[in-house]
Order: structure tokens, then sequence, then C-alpha cells
């Protein structure tokens, strides 16, 4: 039990599986097909820049609709009995378990012309495009990962002890200084795993805005595409995208290690 | 007043993550291609299961989930005690590691690994397929094996071990007979976890997968990017089926355990 | 432990509705297993399959009581046929490029044909084993990028058209491909997705001209094009870069206009009534795609034996009337009824045909760098709100650190004067 030992295979894979990859990875961004030094790829990536701030609105966007809408949620499921918190989190898990391009697929039934959303604006009048546009495709963001923003944040919220509401109610708190002082405080560990987990798919996920969005692409698709022809800019671009991501979570971090009571 | 507004909201999120499915699935009964409803069918479920292609690809994706996660975690509950044994800096530096397929946004995992692949297999001459895919879901699937597997080491008291092995057992049979016995629950969630993600997956395993190897995502990638295609509502329909029902069983058989529990 | 035993049961009956649902396939699935195993043990080229990567869309599916072409071929010589799609030329030698991956039939247009067989990526094809060889008209062998006729049998010819819904847009609005750039059908026009198509259009919209069919073109030819493209969205007409998407898009009515191949659009209007052609007058691109064996082949003899079949009167014949392309094989023209001989899209006029233009291969630093400006084309240019929206995500980022420095630095004092109290 003492032994290091048991971990020797899997320190071996990470390195195979996860540092290897990486590294090469580094190795295609810095160089050219001949395999020669070159920063030019970079140069490339500026050109996509204006896709990974589009990205990045989309997902700042989605998942600020997420929290706005799982925050109550997560509060008001949390207040329930534990039977009936155990059956709400199941309803809540169905969709997450079917297959996210179903889901995606769902709403391009759903949004697209002549379909039955638009079917009914049009009754009564109104005529929009419902696909092809960034509202489509947070919309489809937001359907992705409610309920990832919803499970974390209930989870630290069930744990808090009703004991400590009623002891700031007696101390003479109202309603909302229970939740600046008490609610909130306790819960920023929740919601700082939600945004976590809501913001970097959000991010840098590829699909959903071929699927639902316009002639703008995301960045995941712009990787995607540009890999299909030229690994250097791809893996430059790749390499960016995770310099970014990482930037967001260590931030993130930070945010947590201090706000967070007890994680 | 209150309870009713709450009772309002949550039904509005539930309509909201329930009404895309629903309709989704109701489709799957229309008879024609479009959004216009032309009576009842089941013809799309007999295409679906007459669907050779779409078949292979449930069997794979299965076969696929049961091996990554299976070997996933054999090779995360060993790493996870053998990194326990590690000290201070180097444990949390080889924790850091192993999260980055957790943290890393997908797409970069997936090219990354593309990456390895196409350049072990122009070394050694393979072409990606189903050992590229096992491969690459063991690696994404391994660090939440050990992501649960270690909370439960920490709680294990380590003097079980050294009485088992006072006891006469020896070293082997005292993983066996105590550690594995302890750290079973952490496991069992991990492995299912993996199975779950696995059977999920679509980025990392597009990007490995070669281009003839398919699994259910990328199968039903194939049939909803290019038509309006009922089979995939079919198909939606009988994942829904098959999630909703686990969920309520499993839900059910844990809430009879917490009524035992009580007693 | 409760915990444990309840993902237990959850996993035991994940594997039950697996095993059901597999059962149903299992006996062909472990008959196919027990196919391949042999077949790795055999030497690979004795296996009882072949690897076929075609187009989407391009061979006869045997929906609506036509002929699967495919599990014909599979019946009759007990091969099996892994069917695979790609959905440009570009993307078939990246596969072949990149990715190690075996096939032994493709199906590449003209300049594909050329490019991989300048770059030794082709077969030789054995004629012996095609017999049915000699069905091909004569006026598709010998041709630019296959100069002996060496490494490649036609599969089918075509040139690309426009298809409209006449629900959107009245009949005889459209004259040619320039009506596409026109904002009035805000979001209504599909344009390929892929670079050589889209920049063949854009360049015969340029002003001068650019001759799509040249054997090269200068940076300056390739970045006018990408500009034109560029106008296509900054006008407000662009819905969508596509290619096999473009069928739900037409079919499905969710846009007005789309340039794509005519074979394909007579499946779409088969499918929509509301859709109907239009032969542009500026001419466009005439293609000849063909089979061929790529290097990477591992079942050659099978290769050769499903281009021999698919060269069939009878096969050639009916997989033509599904796929609706023109066939270069003269019996199976014999064979085709009127509506196909008739229609203009797979029979254009002698004096459309004259305006029309082939590809040829293109140097690899053209190649890529078509690529490269194409996907600058489809993701447009730097606007004005995305500056904007960097400031404000910028000026987010920042004001959220600085709220939490204060915050923290307030909660530190707090906490020292609280320390200091006790």
């Amino acid at each position: 039990m003492k032994s290091k030992k048991p971990s020797i295979p899997y320190l071996g894979w990470m390195l195979v599986f996860t540092i290897v990859p990486l590294l090469m990875v580094l190795y295609y961004a810095f160089t050219d097909d001949t395999g020669a030094f070159t920063l030019n790829n970079f140069q490339n990536v500026s050109d996509y820049s204006h896709i990974f701030l589009y990205s990045l609105y989309v997902a700042l966007i989605s998942t600020v609709i997420c929290l706005v809408l799982a925050y109550p949620l997560a509060f008001s499921i949390s207040r329930c009995t534990q039977r009936k918190q155990s059956l709400i989190i199941m309803f809540l898990m169905v969709p997450m378990w079917m297959n996210f391009l179903l889901r995606v697929y769902a709403w391009v039934l759903i949004l697209q012309s002549y379909g039955p959303l638009d079917t009914m604006l049009q009754f009564f009048g109104i005529h929009i495009k419902l696909i092809g546009n960034t509202g489509a495709i947070v919309v489809g963001m937001v359907y992705e990962f409610l309920p990832i923003m919803i499970l974390p944040i209930h989870a630290v919220m069930s744990k808090i002890d009703d004991s400590l509401i009623e002891a700031a109610q007696d101390l003479g708190c109202n309603g909302f200084y229970v939740f600046r002082k008490v609610i909130f405080p306790l819960s920023v560990p929740g919601i700082i795993s939600g945004v976590t987990m809501v913001f970097v798919p959000t991010a840098s996920t590829f699909l959903v805005a071929q699927y639902l969005g316009g002639d703008q692409l995301m960045i995941g698709d712009v990787i995607e595409r540009v890999f299909q022809f030229n690994h250097n800019t791809g893996s430059a671009i790749a390499l960016v995208l995770m310099v970014v991501i990482l930037g967001f979570l260590v931030f993130m971090n930070r945010f947590g290690d201090k706000e967070a009571v007890g994680r | 007043m209150k309870k009713k507004g709450q009772k309002i909201y949550f039904a509005v999120i539930m309509a909201f993550l329930y009404l895309p499915l629903i309709y989704l699935i109701a489709y799957s009964f229309n008879d024609g291609k479009t959004s216009v409803w032309k009576g009842f069918t089941m013809k799309w479920y007999t295409a679906l299961f007459n669907d050779s292609q779409i078949m292979t690809s449930l069997y794979n994706t299965l076969i696929i989930a049961l091996l990554a996660s299976i070997l996933a975690t054999v090779l995360g509950t060993l790493a996870a005690i053998g990194i326990y044994n590690f000290k201070g800096g180097v444990r949390s530096a080889i924790q850091n590691v192993s999260n980055i397929p957790i943290v890393n946004p997908e797409i970069v995992t997936g090219v990354s690994l593309m990456l390895l692949f196409t350049f072990a297999g122009t070394m050694m001459g393979f072409e990606m397929g189903f050992w590229t895919v096992l491969l690459a879901h063991i690696g994404f699937c391994t660090p939440y094996v050990i992501l649960n597997v270690t909370p439960r080491i920490k709680q294990m008291d380590s003097s079980l071990y050294e009485a088992a092995l006072d006891l006469g057992c020896s070293p082997v049979q005292a993983f066996f007979k105590v550690v594995l016995h302890e750290l079973m629950p952490g496991i069992f969630s991990g492995f299912l976890i993996s199975f779950t993600y696995s059977l999920d997956d679509f980025v990392i395993t597009y990007f490995t997968r070669g281009s003839r190897f398919q699994t259910l995502p990328v199968q039903i990638y194939t049939m909803t990017h290019q038509r309006i295609n009922p089979k995939a509502n079919a198909l939606s329909a009988l994942l829904f089926v098959t999630v909703l029902v686990i969920l309520i069983i499993s839900n059910a058989v844990s809430s009879r355990k917490d009524k035992e529990a009580a007693r | 432990m409760k915990r444990g035993l309840c993902i237990l049961t959850a996993l035991m009956l994940i594997l039950l509705s697996a095993a059901c649902l597999t059962s149903c396939e299992s006996s062909e699935a472990s008959a196919e297993d027990s196919a391949k195993s042999t077949a790795t043990a055999d030497s690979a080229s004795n296996a009882r399959e072949v690897n076929v990567y075609n187009w989407g869309e391009y061979i006869a599916p045997g929906d609506d009581g036509g002929m699967n072409v495919i599990a014909e071929f599979e019946k009759r010589y007990g091969i099996k046929v892994n069917y695979t799609n790609f959905e440009t030329n570009e993307e078939l030698y990246n596969v072949l490029k990149n990715s190690n991956s075996s096939y032994d039939v493709i199906i590449p247009s003209d300049y594909m044909v050329a490019r991989l067989r300048e770059e030794g990526m082709l077969e030789k094809l054995n004629f012996d084993n095609i017999p049915n060889y000699k069905n091909i008209d004569e006026r598709f062998l010998n041709q630019d990028f296959d100069p002996d006729s060496e490494y490649s049998v036609p599969y089918s010819w075509g040139f690309i058209a426009m298809v409209y819904n006449k629900a959107m847009i009245p009949e005889g609005e459209l004259t040619g491909f320039h009506d596409m750039w026109n904002p009035k059908y805000e979001n209504g026009v599909l344009m390929f997705n892929n670079s050589r198509d889209a920049m063949a259009i854009a360049m015969q919209l340029c002003d001068p001209p650019i001759d799509p069919g040249a054997k090269s073109f200068s940076e300056e030819d390739i970045s006018r094009a990408t500009d034109k493209l560029i106008e296509l969205k900054e006008c407000g007409a662009l819905k969508k870069y596509v290619m096999d998407q473009v069928f739900t898009e037409m079919e499905g009515s969710q846009a007005a206009i789309a340039a794509y191949y005519a074979g394909d659009i007579s499946t779409m209007m088969d499918n929509n009534e509301d859709l109907d052609y239009v032969i542009p007058e500026e001419g466009s691109n005439l293609f000849i795609d063909s089979m061929c064996i790529p290097t990477c082949c591992k079942h050659k003899e099978n290769a050769e034996l499903f281009i021999n079949f698919m060269c069939e009167p009878e096969i050639a014949a009916e997989n033509a009337a599904y796929i609706y392309y023109g066939t270069p094989n003269k019996e199976a023209l014999e064979l085709m009824d009127e509506d196909y001989l008739e229609s203009e899209l797979t029979n254009p006029p002698e004096e459309y045909l004259d305006k029309c233009y082939t590809f040829t291969n293109l140097d690899d630093k053209t190649y890529s760098r078509m690529q490269e400006d194409f996907i600058k084309a489809c993701t447009g240019k730097a606007s004005d709100a995305s500056v904007v929206t960097v400031a404000v995500l910028l000026g987010l980022v920042l004001l959220a650190t600085l709220t939490i420095t204060v915050l923290n630095i307030r909660r530190a004092i707090r906490n020292r004067g609280r320390i200091n109290k006790l």
C-alpha cells in the first residue's frame, strides 16, 4: 500500500498519450512543412483572431444565461426534501445522457424555417429567421449545458445547513441579507465549477455552429477545417486556444481559492 | 405565492429541457420527411433496425465503451494508489498532468492524439481505427477514475491493510480482500462515468477514428448533417427510453435502499 | 455501499439493454468479426472485402424500388463492401495523404486524379480484369488528367448548375451565378464549401474575369476571388457554405438559391416540388469523376472486380438513373429512359458545354493557398463589431480581476481587524 509502483503503467501512459501529443502540437506549431523553425503559423492564427473573439463572446453569453437560469433553480431544488431532490436531479440528467448531436439536431428541427416555432410566429405575423444566427447558437449551447451548470451549484447548495439560514434569520437578517451573507458565499465553489464546466466546452466546441449557425464559424470548426490541409497552422490555433483556456482556468481558480470557504 | 412562482419557473425549465426531445421523438412516427405531419408510421424504426451500418456502429460503441471503461478502471485505480504515495510537490505535479485531458478543450486533445497516431502510424505502418479510438478513450477516461478513487484512498484507514498483513494475508491477498473492498464505491462510480463518457464521446473519436471506423455518435453525425433524417429521430426515441428506464430504476433502487437504511 | 449497489444495478441494466439491442445483429456482427479475423490471418489480398471511398449521395442506395448497387455486388461476389463517403476532393486527398487509411477504390474528380497520379498515389489498372471497360465512350478517355487512360475509369460526368426555390424567387428571375451576389436574397444563398468550386465561381464573376480553368493562378487572382467571396458574405446574401448539407437546406426550403452539381440538383428537385434549376449563363465547371485504385490499396483484384461491375451496362444504368449524372457508359445510355436522356441536367446543350471549363491540377503552393484563403473567406474579415467585443471582453475581465482584488484586500483587512480584536 505504500508502494508507488502501481502508478508506473499510468505514468508511462501519461507520457505517451498526454505529454507527447501536446509536445507534438507544440512542435508542429513552431515549424513549417519542411520541419524548419518558423513563427509564420502564429501570424496565420492572427487572421482568425476575430473567430476567437466570437467564440469567447458566444461562450460568455451562454455561460451567463446558463448561470442566471440555473442558480434560482438549483436553490429551489436544494430546499426540497431529499427524495424529491434526487427525483428532480434524475429528470435533469435524462436530457444530458442523450447524445449531444441529437440534442442539437432537435433544435435544428425546431428552429428551421417552416418548423414548428417558425409556423407559430408566422401565424402571429412575425417574420424572423430563427436559425443561422448567433441567437440560435446560444440557444443550442444553453440547452446543451444547462444541466451541467445546475448540478454543481445544486451540489454545494444542498450541503448548506438549514440551521445556518435559520440562525441568520434569528439574528435579524432579512431575505436578501440571508442570501448575500450566507447562501451566496457558500455557493461560490459550485458557481465556479459550473462556470468552468460550461465555459470551456462552449468556447471550444465544434459542430454546434455548423448545425445552428449561419456563415459564422466558431474556433473549433476552424481548427478542424484547417487541420484538414495544414497541420502546422492548425496546431498553432489549437495551441493558442489551449493557452487561452488555461489562462481562463487559472483565473477562475484564483477566484475560487480566495472566495471559496470549503472546497 | 413564492412557492407558486418557484413551481412555474421549474415547469418552464423542464419544458425547455424536454419539449425539444419530445418533439424529436414525436416526429420519429411521422410518415414524411418534413415538419408537416403526414400520419403515423413505424417505418423509420424498421429502417433503423435494418440499417447494418447503424447496428455495426452501435456494436462498436458498446465494445469500445466496455473495454475502455474496464481498462481505464484498472489503470486508474492502480495509478490512484501509486500516486497517493508520492509526496507533496511531485504528487500535485502528477495530478495536474493527469488532469490535462479533463481540463483541456476536447478538440485540442483530439487533434493532438491525431498527430500522434498519424505519426506513429506512418512509422509503424498501421492505420487509425478501432485500436486508436480505444487508446484515446482509455486516455480520457482514466483521469475520471483517478478523481473518483483518490478521495476513497484518503478516507481509508491504512491500518486496515496492515492488520490484514498481520493476520497472515500476503500483500496481494490483502490488496484484493481489504483495499479493493474499501475503494469499491469509488472504483464503481469511476467505471460508470468512464462508460458513459466513452459512450457519448464524439469529438475525440472523430479525430482518432481514421476514416472507416464508426461509433454511434459519429454515425449520428453522418446521419444528421446531410439531411433531415427521421432515422435519427427514431434512434433518439430509443436512446431516450433506455436512459429514462435506467435512471428511473436506479433511482427507485436507491430510494428503497434509503428506506431500508432508515428502518 | 448502497450507492455502489445502485450503480451496479444501473450498469447491469445498461449492459442488458445493450445486449438486447445488439442481439438482433450479433450473429451478423460475429460473422463479420470472424470474417475479419480470418482476413487478418489470411494474406490481406485474399480477404473478401473491398474498401470504397466515394462522394456522398453518389451511388444508387436501393430506396424507392431501385437497385441497391452495393448490396448487389456483395450478393453476387460474396465480397463485403466497406463503403465510406467524402465531401470534397480535398478531403479525399488529405485522407489518402495523411491518415494511413487504406482504400481500394476511390472516385476523385479530374483535377484530383491528375494530382494523385502526379504524386504517384495511384496504381496502374490491369484492364484484363476490367473487360467492361469497352463500354466506356471513347470521348471520355485519354483526357488531360490521365493522358494514356492507365489509371482511371470514368464513373460519371456533370457540370455545375443552380437550383432555386420557386416559392421564394419568381421563375425567370435568375440567369446566372452573378444573381447570387444580390442582397435581395437576404440570407438565402448557399455556396460550395470547398475551395475549388467556390473560388471558380467567384473567379468567373471577378472584374475582369479570371479563367477558372487556367493552369495556375497568381496570388492576386486568388485574393481577388477571395474578396469576391467575402463580398457575398458582406452583402448579406450568403446563408452558409455547404456541401452535402445542401440537400437538407434546399429540400427543406431553408434556402433560396444554391450552386451545386447538376445531378444532385435533379435529386433535390425530385424531393421538393418547389425547386427548379437554372443553367448559369456564365458557363460553369465541367467535370468527370473517375474510379481509381490508390497505392494504399490492399485488395487490388477485388477493386478491379468492383470497377468492372460498375461498368456493366445494367448496373451503370441503374446507378445513373438514381444519381442522375451523365454516364460515360455508352451501353448504359441505351438503357436509359427518355426523361433522363432529354433532361438538360444530364444532357446539357452543346452550346452550353462550349462555355464550360475543366479544372487542371495546380502546383502545391497555389493549391494550399487557395484552401487557406477560402477558409478566410468563410470566416470573413475582422469587423468593427469584433473589435468592440474584444474591448468589452477585456474590460469585463479587468473589471472582474479588480473587483476580486479589492474584495480580497477588504476581507484581509477586516480579518486582520478581527484577529487584532481577539
